[in-house]
């Protein structure tokens, strides 16, 4: 059974749960990157307290967060069709993980904000720095490290959603374990689409953190 | 000469669980252009908070604070960010951009400023010769010593061109060796670039090394202020004299009846005082402490003396010694 065939579907697998992955982690981050910075900005602690615009963005965060995931899937449907054109297949996979994925990102991107020195904002607004160039020059570069590790957790998160995915015919190696190990009792095959999820999140975990070391100052 | 701070009625207000805290409570000072101006004051008393109001980080609750001839709390954000060019401040933790080359962080309030970047980097290569850290251009602060982290937040500070810094306990988390130093490279910036300093600590050490007028802060109030030496000679309040001997640290520890602080200047140590007491009134003197202390430039000293049991001879020589014009205090409750 290990033919061409077999092999050539878990090659194109493999390459749709990268597709899945990074496009999600890519759009995840257009919106929950804004969207993290304006919780940490408006927060009562932050450099521009907002009550109001906190409470908002805090509640869809954890809205969206408390849907589960195979249901978010199922129930955002509708959207995705409209946007993709179909529901199915490894697009479409996109738009419940961008949904999923946003406010979990928007929500590690306001805690590696936070954890910047406050010192630090103090000596940036005593130089008269604006909140354009506080947020840019000061939160941003020097949580540069833990917004990092941020992505690489985020990365081997939207990994694991992307393969739930495989249920409703989403695509990628999640989808070949299912309709393989599940549906036709081919444990071998599960067991291959496993072992090559195990590599794809352990390559990506290593480099994200081999990155984010490689650009930490703070060590001397 | 024209005062360059003005702070007229301060007042700050914080709410806590425990009710209205004020933190800086109906203060008034002035300091002049080109001065070295300490305030000093225990934990507590409400110095960061007033350090803080002077370029508005804190928004004082009412009182109007004057930097040159405008109100702080009256001015737009953005014209208050302006202004806030003009006023440098530096940190007991540095806070330095832990992210960035020594080189980048003097670059960052010419950033901020909008200042071309080859010419930041030219000017910041300057400061950093300045504060005597030019090779360390590359490295990052975390590779830095305690004492070279404040000398790149000096540098930094000169990079914004500023007519006034203000030192937020500069020299708190420094040895004295190092803290030396850095009162040494803060005078030098005084005196080169004429800049006013506004130095906020806890240790009478810091104030006698370099500042020329001085305000005493005690629970959210002034005080007293005046010049340096005025304070050495003749503390008018408790806070000031708690401050003063908290200076000599081994003075809290003594007891005993009738003990008193004298200070004399240059001129009066050629008389010998104590000597002449002694033989005057044929009763011995205890002296259980004596120093001198380098104040902008003039030796000032100061000791303690346990006086005779007898009430009357005891009067008797403070009346002597404060007729031969030394600063006399009686320590009722030191410690």
């Amino acid at each position: 059974m290990w033919d061409n065939e077999m092999i050539t579907m878990l090659v194109d697998g493999t390459w749709d749960t990268l597709y899945m992955t990074l496009m999600s982690t890519l759009f995840g981050y257009i919106l929950g990157l804004p969207m993290g910075i304006l919780l940490a900005v408006t927060d009562k602690e932050g450099i521009r307290p907002n009550v109001f615009v906190y409470k908002i963005l805090d509640f869809i965060a954890n809205l969206v967060r408390s849907i589960p995931f195979l249901i978010l899937l199922i129930l955002v449907i509708p959207v995705t069709k409209a946007i993709v054109g179909q529901s199915y297949g490894p697009s479409a996979t996109v738009v419940p993980l961008v949904i999923a994925a946003a406010p979990f990102i928007a929500r590690m991107v306001e805690s590696s904000l936070k954890e910047v020195d406050q010192g630090v904002i103090e000596a940036a607004m005593s130089m008269g720095a604006g909140t354009a160039s506080i947020i840019w020059k000061v939160l941003l570069a020097e949580a540069r490290t833990s917004l990092l590790v941020g992505v690489t957790i985020a990365i081997g998160t939207i990994l694991g959603y992307s393969a739930m995915a495989g249920v409703v015919g989403g695509g990628g190696l999640g989808d070949i374990a299912i309709r393989y190990g599940y549906y036709r009792y081919q444990t071998d095959v599960m067991i291959v689409t496993i072992v090559i999820l195990v590599a794809l999140v352990q390559l990506l975990q290593g480099l994200g953190m081999m990155l984010s070391k490689k650009l930490d100052k703070r060590r001397a | 000469m024209e005062p360059i701070i003005k702070v007229e009625h301060l007042r700050k207000v914080f709410q806590t669980t425990a009710g209205e805290v004020a933190a800086a409570d109906d203060i008034s000072f002035s300091i002049e252009k080109g001065d070295i101006y300490g305030i000093i004051g225990l934990s507590g008393a409400g110095k960061s908070t007033l350090v803080r109001c002077l370029n508005l980080l804190e928004r004082p609750s009412s009182g109007r604070v004057f930097v040159g001839n405008q109100n702080l709390p009256d001015l737009p954000e953005k014209e208050l960010r302006r202004v806030r060019r003009k006023i440098g401040m530096i940190f007991q933790h540095f806070n330095l951009l832990m992210q960035r080359t020594v080189l980048d962080n003097v670059c960052f309030p010419m950033e901020i400023s909008g200042v071309k970047k080859k010419e930041a980097r030219k000017k910041a290569m300057e400061f950093l010769k300045t504060v005597g850290l030019e090779e360390k251009a590359k490295s990052y602060p975390a590779q830095l010593s305690g004492g070279q982290k404040q000398r790149v937040a000096i540098a930094r500070v000169l990079a914004s061109d500023p007519e006034i810094l203000l030192c937020d306990e500069a020299t708190s988390a420094l040895d004295p060796q190092t803290t030396k130093s850095i009162l040494a490279l803060l005078k030098e910036i005084n005196q080169k670039y004429g800049i006013t300093i506004v130095v906020i600590t806890h240790e009478m050490s810091v104030i006698q090394e370099i500042c020329r007028h001085v305000a005493v802060l005690d629970q959210g109030k002034l005080a007293e202020s005046g010049t340096v030496e005025e304070l050495f000679h003749s503390p008018k309040t408790e806070a000031a004299r708690k401050l003063i001997l908290n200076a000599g640290s081994q003075i809290q520890q003594m007891r005993g009846k009738r003990l008193i602080r004298i200070t004399f200047s240059g001129q009066s140590s050629f008389q010998p005082v104590i000597g002449n007491a002694v033989l005057l009134y044929k009763t011995p003197l205890n002296i259980m402490y004596a120093d001198t202390k380098d104040i902008n430039g003039k030796a000032e000293g100061e000791m303690i003396l346990q006086l005779p049991e007898d009430k009357i001879t005891a009067d008797k020589m403070i009346a002597y010694f404060r007729q031969e014009k030394l600063g006399v205090e009686e320590l009722e409750n030191v410690g």
